[in-house]
Order: C-alpha cells, then sequence, then structure tokens
C-alpha cells in the first residue's frame, strides 16, 4: 500500500505538465495584454478581461471560423454516415456479387499509406468546381473510403435477424425502406460511434481545410484560423489564447459528455 | 458508395503514380512527359532524405519513448488500489482530442525565448541562467518531438489499458498462490499475456507516428532553415505553398509515392512479426 502511494509522486507531476498547457491558454485569455506581456507566472489573471475574445471573435474572425467548423464537421460526419451505413448494409446482409473482393479491397487500402494522395484528390475537387469552398473541404474529407465504419455497420448489421427483412417485405416496404426504417434505427450504437469519432477527427482536421481554403480564407476552419492568425499576428499571445479557448474548448466539452464511449472506442480498436 | 471508393481513395493512388511521370504545375492537363525524371530528382534530393529521417525519427519516439513509458504508466493505473486512478486517466488522455495545430501554437507560444511561460518558470526557480531557445535550429526537432509525445500519449496509454484488461484475474490469483512477488508477475503473467496485442499497438504506433504535418506546420513550418522538416511538410512546400511561383506537382507526388513506397516496406516488415505473435496468441 505504500509503494503503491509513492507513485503518486509520480504520476501528480506527469498530469500537471499533461493539462498545464490547457490552464494556460485559459487563464492567458483573460489576462489583460499589459499583464500577458509583463509575462507573470500566475495562474489566476490580475484583473479578468475580456478583451481578447472580443478580438478574437471580432478582428481574428473566430466567430466564423467557429461556424465553418461547424458546418465543416457535421456535414463531414453526415455523409460518412450515410456512405458507409449504405455501404455496410449492402455488404453485411444479401449476397452482393463481389463482395468477398469488395472486402478484401478496403482492408487492403488500409494498410496502404494515404494522405500522400492529395494532390490527386485536390485537382478532382478542383475539376468538380468545388475548390474553395468548404463543400470541397468536406468531399476531400468524407469521399475516401471509411474503413472501420464501413466494417462496424457491416458487422452489426450480418448480425440481425433475417426475420425482420422478411418481415418488413411481407409488409410490403421496399429495399431502401426497409434499410431506412427499421435496419437504420436498430443500428444506434454503430452510429453514435461513428459520428462521434468522424465528428472529432473533423474538428480536429487541419491539412484538407487548410489546402482547400487557401484561395478563400473567409472559409477557413478554427485550426487553419489559428495557424494564420499566428501567421500574421504572432505577437498577440493574449488573442491568440482566446481563439485556442474558443476553438479547443467545444470539443473538450464534448469529450468530457462522452468519456466512456470514446475509452471504450478506443480500447475496442485494438481487441479487435 | 462504390463511386466515392473509386473516386477519393483508387483513382488518387493511381494517379499519383501516373502524376509523377511529368514536370507538371497543375495548370491544364499534364502533358511534359518527363519519364523517371522526378523519381530521379527525389532520391538525389538531400533535403527530402533529411525529411524522411525527421519523420522516421518521429516514429522512432513514438515506439522507443512513448510506447514503453505509456506501457509503465498503463501498469500503475490498471493496478485496482490506485486511488485517483480514473481522474490521472482523464488527464493524460485530455491532449489526444485537441486540435493538433492549435496545441502546437499554444506550445510555441509558451516555449518562447522572450517571456514564455516555460522560459519564465525556468529562470525563476534558477533552472537555467539564460532562456533556452526551445524553436531554433538546435533545439526545435526535439521539442516538436517531445509535444508529439505529450499530444500522442493518451492514445497509447489506453491502447496498454485494453490490453492489460484481457489479463485473466485467475492467472494473477495463481500467481500470488505461488507466491510470486509483484516483479515476477509482470515479467511473467502480464507482459507474455499482452505481447500479441502489443505488436497490434506497434503497428497502430508506428502508422500514427510517420504524419506529423499537423503538429509541425503549426509549430515550425519545417523550419527553421528545414531543422524540422518531415515528408508531409516537404510535399506541402512544394505543391501547395503560397509563396510558390508554381506548384510542382509531379515533384511533389513523385516524393509522395517514394515515401509511400518505403512505409509500406516498413509496415509489411511487421507482418511476419504480427503473424507470429498472432499464432501465439492464439495457441
Amino acid at each position: 500500500m505504500r509503494r503503491l502511494n509513492l507513485w503518486h509522486l509520480l504520476l501528480v507531476p506527469l498530469c500537471l505538465v499533461w493539462i498545464y498547457p490547457f490552464v494556460w491558454m485559459v487563464s492567458t485569455a483573460f489576462k489583460s495584454e499589459r499583464e500577458v506581456f509583463l509575462g507573470g507566472l500566475s495562474v489566476l489573471p490580475d484583473e479578468w478581461t475580456f478583451d481578447n475574445f472580443v478580438r478574437a471573435w471580432d478582428t481574428a474572425h473566430f466567430g466564423a471560423y467557429l461556424s465553418n467548423t461547424i458546418v465543416f464537421s457535421v456535414t463531414t460526419v453526415l455523409i460518412v454516415l450515410l456512405v458507409s451505413a449504405t455501404a455496410g448494409y449492402a455488404l453485411g446482409r444479401g449476397s452482393l456479387p463481389g463482395k468477398k473482393v469488395i472486402v478484401g479491397l478496403l482492408i487492403a487500402t488500409m494498410f496502404i499509406p494515404h494522405g500522400y494522395t492529395i494532390i490527386p484528390i485536390f485537382k478532382l475537387v478542383d475539376g468538380l468546381g468545388l475548390n474553395n469552398g468548404l463543400l470541397g473541404a468536406v468531399l476531400a474529407t468524407a469521399g475516401p473510403a471509411h474503413v472501420v465504419p464501413i466494417l462496424l455497420f457491416m458487422g452489426y448489421f450480418a448480425g440481425m435477424p433475417q426475420e425482420l427483412e422478411d418481415a418488413a417485405r411481407i409488409d410490403g416496404a421496399s429495399y431502401p425502406r426497409t434499410f431506412f426504417s427499421i435496419m437504420l434505427p436498430l443500428a444506434k450504437p454503430v452510429i453514435g460511434t461513428v459520428a462521434l469519432f468522424n465528428f472529432m477527427a473533423a474538428w480536429n482536421a487541419f491539412f484538407i481545410p487548410l489546402v482547400f481554403t487557401l484561395g478563400r480564407p473567409d472559409l477557413r476552419t478554427l485550426g487553419v484560423g489559428m495557424y494564420s492568425f499566428f501567421g500574421s499576428e504572432a505577437t498577440d499571445w493574449g488573442g491568440l489564447a482566446a481563439g485556442a479557448t474558443i476553438s479547443l474548448l467545444p470539443i473538450i466539452a464534448i469529450f468530457l459528455f462522452l468519456q466512456r464511449t470514446f475509452v471504450e472506442g478506443i480500447a475496442g480498436a485494438v481487441k479487435s | 458508395m462504390l463511386l466515392l471508393f473509386v473516386a477519393f481513395t483508387l483513382w488518387p493512388m493511381v494517379a499519383s503514380w501516373w502524376y509523377s511521370f511529368f514536370d507538371w504545375d497543375g495548370v491544364g492537363p499534364a502533358t511534359d512527359w518527363v519519364g523517371f525524371g522526378n523519381f530521379a530528382e527525389v532520391l538525389q534530393s538531400g533535403a527530402f532524405w533529411h525529411a524522411f529521417g525527421n519523420s522516421f525519427l518521429f516514429s522512432l519516439v513514438a515506439i522507443f519513448v512513448e510506447m514503453p513509458l505509456a506501457l509503465l504508466v498503463a501498469i500503475l493505473l490498471n493496478s485496482q488500489r490506485l486511488r485517483g486512478r480514473n481522474l490521472y486517466r482523464l488527464f493524460l488522455f485530455l491532449p489526444v482530442v485537441t486540435t493538433t495545430a492549435v496545441i502546437g501554437i499554444v506550445f510555441a507560444i509558451m516555449l518562447d525565448p522572450a517571456g514564455g511561460f516555460v522560459n519564465g518558470l525556468l529562470t525563476s526557480v534558477g533552472l537555467v541562467d539564460a532562456p533556452i531557445t526551445f524553436l531554433s535550429e538546435s533545439y526545435a526537432l526535439p521539442t516538436v518531438m517531445a509535444v508529439d509525445v505529450w499530444k500522442g500519449f493518451g492514445i497509447t496509454l489506453i491502447y496498454w489499458l485494453a490490453a492489460l484488461q484481457t489479463v485473466p484475474d485467475d492467472l494473477y490469483e495463481a500467481a500470488k498462490i505461488d507466491g510470486a512477488n509483484g516483479r515476477q508477475t509482470l515479467r511473467h503473467i502480464t507482459l507474455p499475456v499482452i505481447a500479441p496485442i502489443g505488436v497490434v499497438i506497434l503497428l497502430l504506433t508506428f502508422q500514427k507516428s510517420m504524419n506529423p504535418f499537423d503538429l509541425v506546420q503549426a509549430m515550425t513550418e519545417g523550419g527553421p532553415n528545414h531543422a524540422t522538416d518531415v515528408v508531409a511538410t516537404y510535399i506541402y512546400r512544394y505543391a501547395f505553398d503560397p509563396y510558390l511561383n508554381a506548384p510542382r506537382y509531379g515533384f511533389a507526388c513523385a516524393a509522395g509515392v517514394v515515401f509511400g513506397a518505403i512505409t509500406l516496406v516498413m509496415t509489411a516488415l511487421q507482418g511476419p512479426l504480427l503473424r507470429r505473435q498472432y499464432l501465439k496468441g492464439s495457441r
């Protein structure tokens, strides 16, 4: 027991290092410009001010970036859900010709390094006339096959009793109708996991939104906005800290609410 | 769905290969066939291999520093009697869910030599006389790597914790009855049982660590003087840098293809290891 307590001596400083940047960020965001400039070490600001937030929100356009990020993330999640659920349904149930080949191909692409295929994707979206738009960035993010969600949906749908489908057909439901009003509502747990993880990934995305908004500064997402704010106003630490707080608080809040699903989802990835 | 898959997954892979044979600035169709010219240039480019070396270093740090450290902490946090273990886990995991680019900038400010928090703290407790220039040419690479470990630590920790959960309780009880001490239990029970999953974690960590674009671009843009350049920032510079007069898509594609091929080979090398452990685990 005593030896166990000694470990706290290691864990407490470690955790401090891990969360202090967030504490620093929030505290600096509330400090006055003068206090930030003087570089005091205290956690609590001498005088609390909202100036930094006002500056970040209006002058540095973080208000617009926030709504861009929400639009970008929500649309991405919806497309990923729709595509991977339908794909998972088609692959998980019924006898689609060439099913094994498709699944094999999907799994193979998991192991081939990608992320370096951005140039063809960029040219493709550009060719569709969607460059310099949020929709282009959404397509580039949601378009590439999301193998893990597809496999999750596939496994889930494959495990459903055949009677459900038969009953729906006898009642006269068409194939799409069966899917949307019977099967999809039953897949809520998978929908939740997939939505959560893709929302987080989209919110934190940087590379694709950066590339697709190079010509349209007004469409930047929070991460990209933060990057360009740092590029132009590297000395406005208070404003930067406020911008960072605006960017991170929503995702941290979501995480704290849905912690369990997060941790279980990640742990599940290793076990299976 | 098949259309999307072909358009956004298969086509880009094939197209990267195809474009890499052209000297192409992205305006109009690619017509200027240069054969293997781009590849020759990539392979002979010192800057590319420098960036490649850095990418590889990021992986090495993730595998040899982050993974063992996370395992150690996971073993501690797995102990039922440790108080506050959920809180510790929460704190260590928090960076994982945050935006890498934003984190990079927060760290860049905190590490600033002129008035940044870290140097302020170090000088005020008297650990250093002069502020450390964390993002200078000589220190930038280790600094960015340390932030990378900070950011990714939580996810590796959760992986290990999941692995530790798979050890059956009766094994521990048997060990206790046989009079094994903590270290012996760890050495002869815990580690052998989690080894197969460890290989999966190795693969996941490797894949994640090869692409630190967001962090590097946000903190240093590959600088100063290319000291922290990784393959992703290298490619980005040739294809998308706004200060570039004419992008070199063909060349950037060739660099991507070379890097992709080498990572594929390195991943494939881990394959037999994976299979052996898997067989061992299922026996």
